[in-house]
């Protein structure tokens, strides 16, 4: 059976600071988009408001704490049904009373969920679950800006955020509490509440994600039947982002509930979750904005190599596959998540993929951009790679060398030069034979290569010199037959002629 | 020479020597290697010269070799397998024509499965496109046999290649096969992962076209209601569309029953996404259900719209104002624009969001003409005055630019006062944009404003934009002059704005100097012989002796345009001298256009 393993603390109270980290390298002179487009911010709308046809004047109930035993549960229930009211947050003048009322209400219910024993009970969970789903589902309104860029962009904060902080902490209480019973609860909280909860990680309002993250969590852990309907559905998610919308908010914490969710699996491993690693976490690589979700989705990925490591191979193949061909800093980013494996890898899985591997580090390290050079010769200075390599020398120098040897000659940047002198000095210091042989024999193999260069040219010449002869004898074969038909239909109708001639 | 090349490539080499047209000069593995080669751009170069390849082994062995290797061994860079998809959907000819374009089923079949969405799309479009090569029979014993491990697969991509196939196939095959393909429909509409439903829904329209009408009732009509209302609203958006196909298709006195239910629920659907949809198919709707429903259902419906909660859908539906309001019956037509329309559309006038507001802005002119000069004068002149003073550039621009349609309608004299302040405004705009916007409709408005009014408020704005601040502005301006100077002739042009670009050549700013060149450059046509030689061609030599480079290659560059207009004489007498000295400028730009201008001239 799988368990998951407690989600990193963070507190869903406080609103988290984790969500814009603008990296600090990204110093290029021109403005921020953020600075320029620094127009008036509408707070937001949600669609939810609508459906309440005629707005109801709450009344204040009895305080809680003050109910006597016997009706205690009858007021808990009252006041779960006054805070299905929904109120216009946009106008923030409206109805003040009222939402005063609720949020007072909520408040109580939140303090009485955590605290009192004995308060919930079986005719409750309905009445609590229908709250629930009455505030937090709603259509998320569309994105003020259509353009939004998570990582440059100020979020659009929900409006409804003083009640909605109320009811999702009121869930998470009810989820935590000792008295929370999983089998009552199953009735309520089904498949159809999962996919709603789901689709709300889409929301732009990290505070909003941070308490779905929890939830989320304690659900998957403490109702075991939703457990592969709520993969499945996340599955679905990723899948969505990756291949149609390439928009999704909440990718990062999903991937960080799916981490620990993957710690929790048993092996050997289901062919459902080697699946959801080849099919799905690998292809996340390619989407635009991976640096938002990057570091959870390289936890995921190592945790499955520490529980299994005959996934390596896929990991690593998948990896090269991806591997970004223009964006550099994303290049830098698989980079990293290449040395995070290479930390962990198993010395016979290594020898599986070293050969692909090291021809993507030697492109990565003749890459103009110094920072991509830099990170794959960073590699070089990692002691458990460095052993790596050493007991794989007779394959691992022969692939990089050239490119060493050239990128040492040519490359712009100071800092990478010396780096590469430190490396072949490495080498040297390895294998001092077959260093030797390889320098000896770089002019004669960059003569070869440049040799098969033109042969290929060549090839290619007589190809489409070829092609046009075909192309000529084609067309010249389908004119005559068309004037063979010709012909023969001009004779036939001669003869015809001269057959009603003769006749 | 062929002897040292190497053991290794030494037969290929030595038999292209002797090239002539034999198929067994080219192994199939050197072709391969090439279409293995390590560097992903020269494997996508090869790729792309597949047919080269196909044409240099000949039809039986692109057949038999080449098309099992693609099939059995390509696992590429999606770059690499969209290039393949591609290419494969134009080679019957290449595997002998339409009796051997089964063939290229395999590989292609394989490119279906795929999951990216670029590479997996174009698996089935050239499927498509190839389905129609094959014959009935071959359609049946091939492609349909395909269709189905598609829409059974194990992976969702399969399963949504599946639902763009099914339409080709249907009308060619027996009606067995057809029951067959109609099942796999189905299923494939109440799929497990919302991928291959959305998938189905939007095929859905597309697949009711091509069955029986018997078939759209009973099987169509059920799964267009099951999608509509499906759980996610992703695929209840693409049943929309479908539905407006679905309508087109049955005849009138079954739509009510049949489509209206579902349709009515998709326009007041929970999520904005779905009601968006609606929205943004109105006119194509209202097409498809008639007049009846249309004012019965539809102008509610389109009230609603326009009143919507979300700004998206409320732009969605005020985009349609015109095109609803146009295809309205005609009997009924003023009534309901009156009573129904007209009050929404005041309310979007002053709406809290600008997008809404630009949408609007950008075709409720049209109104004008459905209603006509009474009705505008009273109803929309009040509107349009609005509009031409909101905040939003963006607004008045559209309103601008659609002018003419009033123009018709009550004359634009009536808008004149509103308009100058507008235009004034946008025209100083400090958006570059949005100035160049507004300089773009400036011979439009000068057309229909005339001469006078143009003299008097407008012309003043045409000028100063000869200096404004940006390139682009000033470039625009000095088209602009040239469209003007095409409505109002040259004589106009001599009395009123030739004399002050002239002067700007005195300027001390080269590059209003330079403006000069550019608005000599574009006017000397339009001008004419007379005013280019007599007026301008003094101040062009002049410039020639500039302290800026700049202008004097600019001024080769000028006599170079405008020699055309000049006769053979004064390009001898004047223009050659002045040319010939800056030839041997200091400058090597200004000798390099001088010479340019001499040759292209002919006056070397």
């Amino acid at each position: 059976m799988e368990t998951p393993t407690k989600l990193p603390p963070s507190s869903p109270s406080s609103p988290t600071t984790g969500f814009s980290v603008p990296s600090a390298e990204k110093v290029d002179g021109f403005p921020r988009r953020s600075m320029r487009r620094a127009r008036q911010r509408r707070s937001h709308s949600s669609s939810q408001f609508r459906y309440q046809s005629s707005q109801v004047e709450l009344t204040p109930l009895p305080l809680l704490k003050d109910a006597p035993v016997a009706e205690l549960h009858d007021l808990f229930c009252k006041k779960l049904q006054q805070c299905c009211v929904l109120f216009d947050f946009l106008d923030c003048v409206a109805d003040l009373k009222g939402k005063e009322i609720k949020r007072a209400a909520l408040n109580e219910l939140v303090e009485s969920v955590a605290t009192s024993r004995g308060v919930l009970i079986e005719p409750l969970y309905p009445e609590a679950i229908k709250m629930i789903s009455v505030n937090i589902f709603r259509t998320l309104p569309p994105s003020e800006n259509p353009e939004f860029d998570p990582e440059e962009d100020e979020p659009a904060l929900e409006a409804s955020w003083p009640h909605l902080q109320l009811v999702y902490e009121f869930f998470l209480r009810f989820l935590e509490s000792p008295d929370f019973q999983p089998s009552l609860a199953k009735r309520y909280v089904d498949q159809k509440f999962v996919l709603q909860l789901l689709e709300l990680f889409d929301s732009e309002d990290p505070r909003e994600r941070e308490y779905l993250k929890t939830i989320l969590h304690r659900v998957y852990g403490k109702l075991l039947g939703l457990r592969a309907y709520i993969r499945k559905q996340i599955n679905n998610i990723f899948l969505r982002f990756i291949y149609e919308t390439e928009r999704f908010n909440g990718v990062a914490e999903l991937l960080e509930i799916l981490g620990s969710i993957i710690n929790g699996f048993a092996l050997p491993l289901k062919s459902e979750h080697k699946q959801f690693l080849v099919r799905v976490l690998i292809p996340l690589h390619t989407a635009k904005s991976l640096s938002i979700f990057h570091a959870q989705l390289a936890y995921c990925v190592v945790q499955f190599m520490e529980k299994d490591a005959t996934v390596t191979e896929h990991i690593i193949r998948g990896l090269l596959r991806y591997w970004p061909k223009t964006c550099t800093q994303k290049e830098v980013m698989f980079l990293g998540e290449i040395e995070e494996i290479l930390d962990v890898i198993e010395p016979s899985q290594f020898i599986r993929v070293q050969e692909p591997l090291f021809k993507q580090i030697a492109a990565c390290i003749s890459s103009p951009h110094f920072q991509v050079a830099e990170r794959a010769l960073y590699f070089w200075n990692n002691e458990y790679i460095l052993s790596l390599i050493e007991e794989n020398c007779q394959v691992i120098l022969p692939l990089v060398f050239g490119t060493l040897y050239r990128v040492s000659k040519e490359h712009w940047n100071q800092t990478i030069i010396s780096l590469i002198y430190n490396v072949l000095k490495t080498f040297m210091e390895m294998n001092s034979k077959l260093f030797d042989d390889l320098t000896a024999s770089y002019k004669v193999e960059k003569q070869k290569e440049l040799k098969k260069e033109k042969e290929r040219v060549e090839l290619w010449r007589n190809l489409e010199d070829l092609q046009e002869q075909r192309l000529q004898s084609l067309t010249e074969a389908s004119r005559n037959q068309k004037n063979l038909q010709e012909r023969e239909n001009t004779t036939k109708s001669q003869s015809e002629t001269s057959a009603a001639n003769t006749t | 020479n062929i002897k040292e090349i190497g053991p290794g490539v030494e037969p290929l080499a030595s038999k292209m020597a002797g090239a002539d047209s034999d198929d067994s000069l080219y192994p199939i593995a050197v072709l391969i290697d090439e279409l293995r080669n390590e560097d992903v751009q020269l494997r996508l170069n090869s790729i792309k010269k597949l047919s080269t390849i196909a044409l240099a082994l000949g039809v039986e062995r692109t057949r038999t070799e080449l098309l099992p290797f693609l099939t059995d061994t390509i696992y590429d860079e999606d770059e690499v397998l969209l290039a393949l998809a591609e290419q494969l959907g134009n080679f019957t000819m290449l595997v002998g024509g339409p009796e051997y374009v089964h063939c290229l089923l395999p590989p292609l079949e394989s490119l279906a499965t795929v999951e990216e969405t670029v590479v997996r799309d174009k698996a089935v479009e050239s499927l498509r496109k190839i389905s129609h090569e094959h014959s009935p029979v071959d359609l049946e014993v091939h492609f349909e046999p395909l269709v189905k491990r598609l829409a059974s697969g194990d992976w969702f991509t399969s399963r949504t290649s599946a639902c763009g196939l099914f339409s080709v196939c249907y009308p060619r095959v027996s009606s067995t096969v057809k029951a067959e393909i109609r099942q796999h429909f189905r299923t494939l509409c109440s799929d497990d992962t919302p991928m291959v439903r959305r998938a189905a829904a939007s095929k859905l329209g597309e697949f009711a076209k091509v069955l029986e009408l018997e078939y759209v009732k009973s099987d169509i009509i059920s799964l267009f209601t099951a999608l509509a209302s499906d759980e996610q609203d992703s695929v209840r958006l693409l049943a929309v569309e479908a539905g407006v196909s679905i309508a087109t298709l049955l005849p009138q006195e079954d739509l009510e029953a049949l489509v209206m239910p579902t349709l009515r629920q998709a326009a007041e659907d929970k999520s904005w996404r779905v009601r968006y949809m609606v929205a943004d198919k109105f006119s194509d709707l209202q097409k498809a259900v008639g007049p009846e429903i249309t004012k019965n259902d539809l102008v509610p419906a389109f009230q609603n719209l326009l009143k919507d909660c979300e700004a998206e859908v409320r732009a969605a539906a005020a985009n349609k104002v015109k095109e609803f309001c146009e295809n309205l019956p005609e009997d009924s037509r003023e009534t309901i624009i009156m009573t129904h329309i007209l009050p929404c559309v005041k309310e979007l006038v002053s709406d809290t969001n600008q997008h809404v507001k630009s949408a609007l802005a950008s075709v409720i002119m049209g109104l004008s003409t459905i209603l006509g000069k009474d009705n505008t004068i009273e109803h929309l002149l009040p509107l349009f005055l609005a509009q031409l003073k909101d905040e939003c550039p963006e607004v008045r621009l559209n309103i601008i630019s659609n002018l003419d349609c009033v123009n018709e309608v009550i004359g634009i004299r009536q808008l004149s006062q509103s308009l100058l302040p507008a235009i004034v405004e946008l025209a100083e705009d400090a958006k570059w944009r949005v100035r160049l916007a507004i300089i773009e409709y400036m011979p439009l408005l000068a057309g229909q404003l005339g001469v006078e009014f143009f003299d008097e408020k407008l012309n003043s704005l045409c000028m100063a934009w000869l200096v404004d601040h940006v390139y682009a502005i000033r470039e625009a301006a000095t088209c602009n002059l040239m469209k003007l100077v095409e409505k109002f002739g040259a004589e106009w042009a001599q009395n009123t704005i030739v004399p002050k670009v002239l002067g700007m050549a005195n300027d001390p700013n080269y590059l209003h100097r330079m403006t000069t060149l550019f608005c000599i450059n574009a006017l000397s046509e339009v001008c004419g012989q007379e005013i280019t030689t007599k007026h301008m061609l003094p101040v062009v030599f002049k410039m020639s002796n500039d302290q800026v480079a700049n202008v004097r290659f600019n001024v080769a560059k000028s006599l170079q345009k405008i020699g055309p207009v000049l006769d053979s004489n004064c390009l001898q007498t004047e223009v050659k001298p002045v040319l010939e000295k800056l030839a041997s400028d200091q400058d090597m730009d200004v000798k390099y256009f001088a010479q340019e201008a001499i040759s292209v001239l002919s006056l070397a």
